[in-house]
């Protein structure tokens, strides 16, 4: 079976859990960097960002994500975690190194605070019909390369993006009871699911 | 923008989803905002005073100067919380003017209404509200409340009562989830809770909000405590900024939080922190004098 864990530092962890089992993978919730080894998926949920990212830090999980992406394993960031994701986040004061593994330049909190946060229909490339995203102090994508898939666009601004094996949104699949994302991305690391006796 | 909206449940309680497994701290100006943010903070509270020097000084406690609530949003990207006092329309309709992400409809400020909390459904902006058992959570929830918390006993650095108040909410959601369907609306006459939130409890399993800790969280593994028995993250009060050393206290109680089980951890977070906060014994506190007895 497809085993996709999700990164339980903080945030959006249970909701997440629920998802993939839902969608007949098997979730595991990801403290300690050693479980990465096991795993065909890892998602990065919707929490804090300058959180995680400290925890990432101090809790030794940059490296080991970074070897789990270049092995062609999938990853999937909601939210803070397309933030993390991020080669280059507008004005960031952090002094902290972040993932940095996709080529797209990201803005914070770019909807506005919290009172702005909302709920739209969005067109998705690879689902058949608008999907319920819900928007909660989201971030947006500025920028992208070459080497990056624009996946949905909310009033000109990029909410979605794949870069191979990397897939990203601002909003949050995952506090809805529409399966479809989640689908899609487990779809994604089964490509990169390699039997253990193969 | 015909397909777009705002303040609606999903949005509201997904925004207290967001903040699960982590630390919101009391702040009372731009700098301390700042030294929670860099120990890892999800949010903090901005306020004119902790509970514990509400305490001290007496007289009526009211929503902060909006200046400080103010400076603080400017000072840190992450969100900012503010209290209003319980009932007081007029001060929760001003923070969500200034665009603060979430109210706390506080039984730690004086109460402007000892009959009404406010109808939290009508607003924009999310509320967390305190609860001490599930009658209390499921009105406020009924009330619109997108978060709640344990009230415990604010500005004490003691414990004991956000245990209580942890440990029975847990036990009346268990006690409902497993319940026929024929027993819920006896069940609701008894907790003073409205049923269909109770309906809404007995099919998801678990209350539809996210329940954190607060109200007397003082160290590392106060924290650690309060995430074991079933909370979905803690606010710290008084216990960082009136502790010896604020910024190893916030980080410590944030990784404490995170690994909550991790005891050989805890242990080397606990080390040297510095003396906590005082901290005051229940019984030593009236009737009166105790915080959680306000809210209806």
């Amino acid at each position: 079976m497809v085993k996709i864990g999700v990164l339980a530092l903080q945030g959006a962890v249970s909701e997440h859990l629920n998802h993939i089992e839902k969608s007949g993978a098997e979730a595991i919730n990801v403290k300690n960097p050693e479980q990465l080894d096991d795993l065909d998926g890892l998602i990065l949920p919707g929490g804090e960002s300058t959180t995680m990212r400290k925890l990432m830090l101090k809790y030794g999980f940059l490296e080991p994500i970074r070897t789990f992406a270049k092995k062609g394993k999938a990853l999937f960031g909601t939210c803070a975690g397309m933030i993390i994701l991020a080669k280059d986040i507008e004005g960031d004061l952090e002094e902290e190194e972040s993932l940095g593994l996709m080529d797209v330049k990201v803005r914070r909190n770019s909807f506005g605070r919290q009172v702005d946060s909302f709920e739209a229909d969005l067109d998705i490339t690879g689902l058949d019909a608008p999907f319920p995203a819900i928007f909660i102090r989201a971030p947006h994508i500025l920028s992208v390369s070459d080497h990056v898939d624009i996946v949905s666009t909310w009033e000109d601004r990029i909410v979605a993006v794949r870069q191979g094996n990397i897939l990203a949104t601002s909003f949050h699949p995952e506090l809805t009871d529409d399966y479809r994302m989640i689908g899609l991305f487990i779809d994604m690391a089964r490509k990169a699911h390699v039997p253990a006796d193969s | 923008m015909v397909n777009t909206v705002v303040g609606t449940d999903r949005v509201k309680r997904g925004m207290a989803q967001m903040q699960k497994g982590g630390v919101i701290m009391d702040v009372v100006n731009a700098e301390q905002a700042k030294v929670a943010e860099e120990a890892g903070a999800v949010a903090v509270m901005a306020l004119e005073r902790v509970p514990s020097d509400i305490r001290k000084a007496g007289g009526v406690a009211r929503m902060a100067d909006p200046r400080i609530v103010e400076e603080v949003m400017k000072a840190v990207s992450i969100p900012v919380m503010a209290k209003a006092r319980i009932g007081h329309i007029t001060e929760a309709r001003v923070l969500e003017a200034m665009g603060v992400d979430y109210i706390d409809e506080s039984e730690v400020l004086t109460p402007a209404d000892e009959e009404y909390h406010l109808l939290k459904s009508q607003y924009t902006v999310p509320f967390v509200c305190g609860c001490r058992d599930l009658g209390e959570a499921a009105r406020r929830i009924g009330e619109g409340a997108a978060m709640l918390r344990t009230k415990g006993e604010p500005g004490t650095g003691n414990i004991v009562e956000a245990v209580r108040h942890m440990r029975k909410v847990n036990a009346q959601v268990r006690q409902v989830v497993n319940m026929n369907d024929d027993e819920l609306m006896t069940a609701a006459k008894n907790f003073g809770a409205p049923y269909e939130v109770l309906k809404q409890i007995k099919e998801a399993g678990r209350l539809p909000v996210v329940n954190f800790a607060a109200g007397g969280v003082a160290t590392p593994a106060d924290a650690a405590l309060m995430m074991e028995l079933g909370a979905d993250g803690v606010f710290v009060g008084s216990g960082i900024f009136k502790s010896e050393n604020p910024e190893k206290f916030a980080k410590a109680i944030v990784q404490a939080t995170t690994y909550y089980t991790d005891y050989k951890l805890i242990g080397e977070l606990s080390k040297e922190l510095g003396t906590a906060m005082k901290g005051i014994d229940i019984a030593d506190l009236t009737l009166e004098q105790r915080m959680q007895e306000r809210g209806w």
